[in-house]
């Protein structure tokens, strides 16, 4: 067993995720406290320099043809292999669509204990810490990081993807593997997202709606108002899912990350979903009935008034100033 | 094709939360518990499925407040088969590691074809229950799911990544799917059905085996986010707000 941290690289097409940036500053603070190193490794096909950037002291890479697109399987045998065979004391990987499901098996594959939904980390008097958020950002729980070692699923927050970037290569280390025979998971293929109609990651203004919108009717005044302002309507994942906007309008993880100049966000209780894409807008607004919405904690300016009494209001108001 | 969708119920967001006197856990005295709203969508996959293909969907869920409203809701729907586990409560400490201990042990006796979970629950602190349960039944495990189309023997899934971009999956049954969105919204099942299947469903309890949490982290504190970085609270009637939400455009220009 060894006292250095792991960091599973995640990559989709070519490009680093976030939230592995993430995960490297975490395992940089975690590391000052076991007096370990950090090492990231990377899975992948022709894809050795992806971890150039990342504030390791090195880089374990498995190279392989199968490798190329993400297939949990591949993942978990070779991660088995490799954090089974030689435990290190905690491996990160993203709380994502990737390391969510390969750390949930590994942990139950080696018995090793998980902790999910990790924020922050802390290292003093020997003990590693950790600060997972729960209950869609209302809570927060602080624990010992399991002994000896333990797996942890990072999500964004608590640390800024700059801090894990390094300024030196770290040295890339081959490992080969056993070849990966075809198993009970394939990859077939990607399907490209709906070509769109409006690209709200380059919109300055975001008339943002959740589920306070109530119903389908309703988004027709957020239509207006965005109208009105010279903007465009987003939206929270239950809203797109119920069928009321095209799923190019859902900001946040599964969606996309917006950095508006002006974030108005009406009936959004700001689950960390959600708040993961529109966490960069310049100026954020909230509306929201509920005094103790998580969305008051990311927003410069709030009001607790009923979104669909204000909405008529406002859009009034926006003509009248713009003179129309 | 015979589905398992094993239930996770959680403490509703809506209601304020409280933490006990012993700071390391919710204070459940006024907590009201609900399904796990992607459960409702991994139901909803499941009936579906079940519509378009034949076969049985089985519920399981652990026991405790809410759980029977919950079970005769899917009967309503269409679901075929209610299991109760009894003598384990979401209310006590039950972290997803023992679970899906539970539930595996249920699984391997249904022997279904597929396994339909949440991808995850808001007070998942051990991990999300799918790959867990998928592991300990032997099953390959698949999440962030939105679409499956089975055929011979196998499931195409549609696995969400972020951004809009979708994988294509191909998963060889029996297997765990953690179920992200339904192929459409949940259904919606009028009160008077519910009532209905009340008084004629069953519910199949069966004693849970012993619990064990191995595998996650214990909590020595539990707290609600600070403040100090909060919004200023603009106050007054819709008018004022709206007056003010002007004045903040004004001032960037954009009104
Ligand atoms: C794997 C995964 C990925 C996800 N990805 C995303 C994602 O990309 N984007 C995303 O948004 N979500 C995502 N979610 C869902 C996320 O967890 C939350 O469930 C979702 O963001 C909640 O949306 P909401 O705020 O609109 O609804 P709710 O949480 O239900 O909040 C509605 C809010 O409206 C307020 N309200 C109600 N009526 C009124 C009114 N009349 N006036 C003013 N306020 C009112 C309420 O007080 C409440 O705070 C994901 C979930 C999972 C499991």
């Amino acid at each position: 067993m060894s006292q250095d941290i792991h960091v599973i690289v995640e990559h989709l097409r070519g490009q680093v995720a976030d939230i592995t940036y993430v995960a490297v500053a975490a395992a940089r603070r975690l590391a000052t406290g076991t007096g370990g190193g950090v090492a990231a490794v990377l899975l992948g096909h022709d894809g050795e320099t992806l971890a150039g950037d990342l504030a390791a002291d090195r880089v374990v890479y498995i190279d392989d043809p199968a490798l190329a697109d993400f297939n949990p399987e591949h993942y978990n045998v070779i991660l088995a292999d490799l954090i089974g065979g030689d435990p290190p004391r905690c491996v990160l990987f993203g709380d994502t669509s990737m390391g969510a499901e390969v750390a949930g098996v590994l942990s139950a594959r080696l018995s090793m204990p998980l902790v999910s939904r990790c924020r922050s980390v802390d290292a003093a008097n020997g003990r590693l810490r950790f600060i997972s958020q729960i209950c869609g950002g209302k809570i927060l729980v602080e624990g010992d990081i399991p002994e000896p070692n333990a797996l942890i699923t990072m999500v964004p927050g608590g640390y800024k993807p700059e801090q894990g970037r390094g300024e030196t290569a770290p040295e890339v280390t081959r490992t080969s593997v056993s070849p990966l025979g075809s198993g009970r998971v394939a990859f077939a293929g990607y399907q490209e997202p709906k070509a769109e109609d409006i690209d709200i990651s380059t919109t300055p203004i975001l008339v943002a709606i959740g589920r306070g919108i109530a119903n389908e009717d309703n988004v027709e005044l957020a239509e207006e108002l965005a109208e009105t302002l010279g903007g465009a309507v987003c939206a929270s994942r239950p809203v797109v899912d119920q069928g009321w906007l095209p799923t190019t309008r859902m900001v946040g993880k599964s969606g996309k990350r917006v950095k508006p100049d002006v974030y108005l966000a009406l009936g959004i209780s700001g689950a960390p979903e959600h708040v993961e894409g529109m966490s960069d807008s310049d100026l954020t607004i909230a509306v929201n009935t509920d005094p103790e919405a998580p969305i008051f904690d990311v927003a410069q300016y709030g009001s607790e008034v009923d979104l669909l009494d204000l909405l008529p209001v406002l859009i009034e108001r926006v003509r009248a100033a713009k003179g129309g | 094709m015979n589905i398992v969708v094993p239930v996770k119920l959680v403490p509703d967001l809506v209601e304020e939360l409280e933490i006990d006197d012993g700071g390391t856990a919710l204070d459940t005295t006024w907590l009201r518990f609900i399904l796990n709203e992607v459960d409702e969508h991994a139901l909803e996959q499941a009936l579906l499925l079940k519509e378009s293909l034949s076969g049985t969907v089985s519920v399981i869920s652990l026991d405790g407040e809410g759980v029977d409203d919950v079970l005769f809701a899917s009967s309503a729907k269409g679901v075929d088969r209610l299991i109760k586990l009894t003598g384990v409560d979401y209310g006590v400490n039950v972290n997803n590691h023992a679970m899906a201990r539970f539930y595996a042990t249920t699984v391997r006796i249904l022997e279904p074809d597929l396994v339909l979970v949440g991808v995850q629950a808001h007070n998942d602190l051990d991990g999300s229950l799918g790959p867990l349960l998928a592991e300990y039944v032997g099953m390959p495990y698949v999440g962030y799911v939105s679409g499956i189309a089975p055929i011979n023997g196998r499931c195409r899934v549609r696995k969400e990544y972020p951004g809009g971009l979708i994988a294509e999956m191909d998963v060889e049954m029996p297997a765990v799917l953690g179920v992200q969105a339904a192929e459409s919204p949940p259904r919606y099942v009028a009160i008077s059905r519910i009532r209905q299947a009340m008084k004629t469903a069953a519910v199949d309890e069966q004693a849970a085996p012993d619990l064990d949490t191995t595998g996650g982290p214990m909590v020595d504190s539990m707290f609600k986010p600070e403040t100090a970085e909060r919004a200023t609270m603009i106050t007054g009637d819709e008018d004022e707000v709206a007056g003010r939400i002007v004045d903040l455009l004004r001032e960037l220009g954009k009104a």
